[in-house]
C-alpha cells in the first residue's frame, strides 16, 4: 500500500534529520533530568511527611509525571520543525509529488514517537540510581501510554503548525497552552493536594487522567479504573489528533 | 500539454476578498518553452500553483498533461515536475538522499532512483555534492538540485517558478544553459514564471504577460519588443536640435525627444544604428558628450501594454496567505 511505503520513506527521512542534528533530542531529555536530579530529592521528605500524596515514594510520584511531561511537551513543540521545512519549500515540493498526504504527517509523528520513547527509556533508567523502584510490566505500560500521548501531541502540533503557517502565530498558541496544562496536570505536585476548586478545575484537563494513570501503572495497578481511564483518554486524544492532522494535510490541494 | 480556460482564484483575507487571478486562458503545446512574465503580485505564482495542483481554482477549467485539473489532480502529479520559488530540498538533508527519496515518491525502485540520481547529478553539474548537506551548496547548485529533483521521474512537463531569482549573473547564465539543453535534448515542455524580461527573452519561444490577474499580452519575445518600438538611445550633445534632426532620419527611428542636454529616441536595434549615427555626428561636426543604448525592459513592455509603469504595478503585499519561503 502506498500510504505505508510513503510513511516509511518520510519516517526514514525524518529519522536521518534527527540523527544528524541530535541537539534537540538531547535538550529534550535535559529538562526532565534536571527535575529528576534537582527537584526530586526535595520531594522525598515532603512525600514522607505530608498527607494527601498519592501512594508511593517521591520517585514513584515524580518519575511517571516527568515521563508524561516529556511526551506532552516534546510532542507539542515539533511543529517548529515542520514550519522550518515549510519555509524552505519542502512541504510544497512534496505536495506536488504523488506522495500520500497522510504519510507527510504520520511519517514525522512516528519519528517523534520513536525519539520520545528513547528519551523516556533513558529517563526511567537514569531514575533507578536515584531510587525509583517499579514493576517492569507497569513501566512498559507506562511507556506505551506516554508514547501514545506523544504521538497525539505531535500530530496536533503538526496540524496546528500547518494551519497557522507561521512561527509568530504558532509560538504564542503553544506557550498559552503549555503553562496552564502543566499546572493543571498534577505533574510537579499531584492534585490530590489541591483545594476542591482547583481539583475540580483540573478535571477538565484530559492530561491529568494520563498522569494519574501513569502513576498508577508504575505502582503495578494495571487494571485499576485510574489506569483504564488514562489509557482511554490517551487513545481518544490520538484518534482525534490524527483526524485533525490528516484533514489539515489534505486541505488546500485538489 | 496545458489548456486552461477562465482560471481564477480568489483569496479571503482579513482585509476582504482578493482576486489574485481573474480569468486566465493558457494554451501550451508539447515541446514549447513558455514564459509567464509579470511584476510581483500579478498572479504568476498563484496561476502556477493552480496548474500544479497546489491550490484549487475558484473558477475555470484546465487540462494539464492530459489530466483534468479538477477531477484528476493525482494524475497530473504523477506526470509533472515542479521547481518552486524557494526550492524544496530540505536544508539539513543530504543531496543524494533527497534525490533518491524524490524518485521513490514517484514509484521508482530504490535502485532505479539511485541510478537516475547519479545521471542527473552528472547532467546538472553537481558531481561532488552527493554527500553534502543541502545548505552548504551555493545558490546556483541549490537551484540545479531543485531542477534535478523535479526531473527524477522524467516528466514531460516541467514548471519553474522564478528559477533565477536571487542568483548572481554567472549562475543565472549557467542555469539558462541547463534549461535550454533540457528543452533541446529531451523535448520537455517547460512553463516558467519570471519578472525578468532578459530571462524570458533568452529562454522562451513564447511569452504571456500577466498583470493584476489577467493576461494582457502574448507573443514571441521579438513581437513583444516590437510593441515597445525597440531600444532607447540617449545621446548627450552640444547641439541637441541638430542631433534630433539626424536621429529622426535614421531608419526605423521614432519618438525623438529633446530633453535637457540631450536627445532620446527609439529604434529597433540601437547597437546597429550607433556606428552610423556617430559617423554622421562626426561629419556634421557636432560634439557628442555621451551615448547610451537601453534595451527594452519589462518596464517598457509593461508600460506599452498596460499604460502603467512596473513600480506602480507592483503591489506591496502579496494577496496570498503565507506562501512557503516567498521572499519578495
Amino acid at each position: 500500500m502506498s500510504v505505508l511505503t510513503d510513511t516509511w520513506l518520510i519516517f526514514q527521512r525524518s529519522m536521518r534529520q534527527s540523527l544528524r542534528n541530535p541537539f534537540w533530542v538531547i535538550i529534550g531529555i535535559v529538562q526532565p533530568f534536571l527535575y529528576l536530579a534537582l527537584f526530586g530529592p526535595l520531594l522525598i521528605p515532603i512525600v514522607q511527611s505530608t498527607p494527601g500524596f498519592p501512594p508511593g515514594d517521591a520517585w514513584q510520584v515524580l518519575v511517571p509525571a516527568l515521563l508524561v511531561q516529556l511526551g506532552l511537551f516534546g510532542g507539542l513543540f515539533v511543529g517548529f520543525a515542520i514550519l522550518a521545512e515549510f519555509r524552505a519549500g519542502v512541504i510544497e515540493r512534496m505536495r506536488v509529488t504523488p506522495v500520500s498526504r497522510v504519510a507527510l504527517l504520520l511519517g514525522r509523528a512516528l519519528k517523534d514517537t520513536v525519539v520520545l520513547l528513547i528519551q523516556a527509556v533513558l529517563l526511567t533508567v537514569l531514575a533507578v540510581p536515584f531510587g525509583l523502584r517499579a514493576p517492569i510490566g507497569g513501566v512498559l505500560v507506562g511507556l506505551v501510554l506516554v508514547a501514545v500521548l506523544g504521538f497525539a501531541m505531535a500530530c496536533a502540533s503538526y496540524a496546528l503548525a500547518m494551519q497557522v503557517k507561521s512561527e509568530e502565530a504558532f509560538l504564542p498558541i503553544v506557550q498559552a497552552v503549555f503553562l496552564p496544562v502543566l499546572l493543571l496536570s498534577g505533574i510537579l505536585l499531584p492534585l490530590s493536594l489541591a483545594p476542591l476548586w482547583l481539583f475540580n478545575l483540573s478535571r477538565v484537563n484530559p492530561f491529568v487522567y494520563v498522569v494519574d494513570a501513569t502513576r498508577a501503572v508504575f505502582l503495578g495497578d494495571l487494571a485499576s479504573t485510574t489506569a483504564l481511564v488514562g489509557i482511554a483518554v490517551a487513545l481518544v486524544l490520538a484518534v482525534v489528533t490524527v483526524f485533525w492532522g490528516v484533514r489539515t494535510f489534505q486541505r488546500e490541494s485538489a | 500539454m496545458i489548456h486552461a480556460r477562465g482560471l481564477a482564484r480568489t483569496f479571503k483575507t482579513r482585509r476582504g476578498t482578493v482576486e489574485a487571478v481573474t480569468g486566465v486562458d493558457i494554451d501550451v503545446s508539447a515541446g514549447e518553452l513558455v514564459g509567464f512574465l509579470g511584476p510581483n503580485g500579478a498572479g504568476k505564482s498563484t496561476t502556477l500553483r493552480m496548474l500544479t495542483t497546489l491550490i484549487v481554482p475558484t473558477a475555470g477549467t484546465a487540462t494539464v498533461a492530459g489530466h483534468d485539473l479538477l477531477t484528476d489532480a493525482a494524475g497530473i502529479r504523477r506526470q509533472i515536475g515542479y521547481v518552486g520559488q524557494s526550492g524544496g530540498a530540505g536544508p539539513d538533508c543530504i543531496v543524494a538522499d533527497e534525490l533518491v527519496l524524490q524518485g521513490r515518491f514517484y514509484g521508482l525502485t530504490s535502485a532505479r532512483a539511485r541510478t537516475r540520481a547519479t545521471e542527473l547529478i552528472e547532467q546538472l553539474d553537481l558531481v561532488g555534492t552527493e554527500n553534502r548537506v543541502v545548505n552548504t551548496l551555493s545558490g546556483g547548485q541549490r537551484r540545479r538540485l531543485d531542477i534535478a529533483m523535479g526531473l527524477m521521474h522524467l516528466p514531460t512537463l516541467m514548471f519553474l517558478d522564478e528559477p533565477s531569482t536571487g542568483l548572481d549573473p554567472q549562475s543565472r547564465a549557467n542555469l539558462w544553459d541547463h534549461i535550454r539543453s533540457l528543452h533541446a535534448e529531451h523535448g520537455t515542455t517547460l512553463f516558467l514564471t519570471t519578472h525578468y524580461l532578459d530571462e524570458a527573452d533568452a529562454l522562451c519561444d513564447r511569452i504571456l504577460v500577466i498583470d493584476t490577474g489577467r493576461i494582457v499580452a502574448e507573443g514571441t519575445p521579438d513581437e513583444l519588443k516590437r510593441r515597445v518600438s525597440g531600444d532607447l538611445v540617449l545621446v548627450g550633445a552640444g547641439e541637441p536640435a541638430r542631433v534630433a534632426e539626424l536621429a529622426a532620419h535614421l531608419p526605423g527611428s521614432s519618438d525623438v525627444v529633446v530633453d535637457g542636454a540631450g536627445v532620446r529616441f527609439r529604434v529597433p536595434d540601437g547597437a546597429k544604428v550607433l556606428p552610423a549615427l556617430m559617423r554622421e555626428l562626426d561629419a556634421a561636426d557636432i560634439a557628442m558628450t555621451s551615448v547610451e543604448v537601453r534595451r527594452p525592459s519589462l518596464d517598457d513592455v509593461f508600460l506599452a501594454v498596460t499604460g502603467r509603469t512596473l513600480r506602480d504595478a507592483e503591489t506591496p503585499t502579496t494577496p496570498e496567505p503565507a506562501t512557503a519561503g516567498a521572499s519578495r
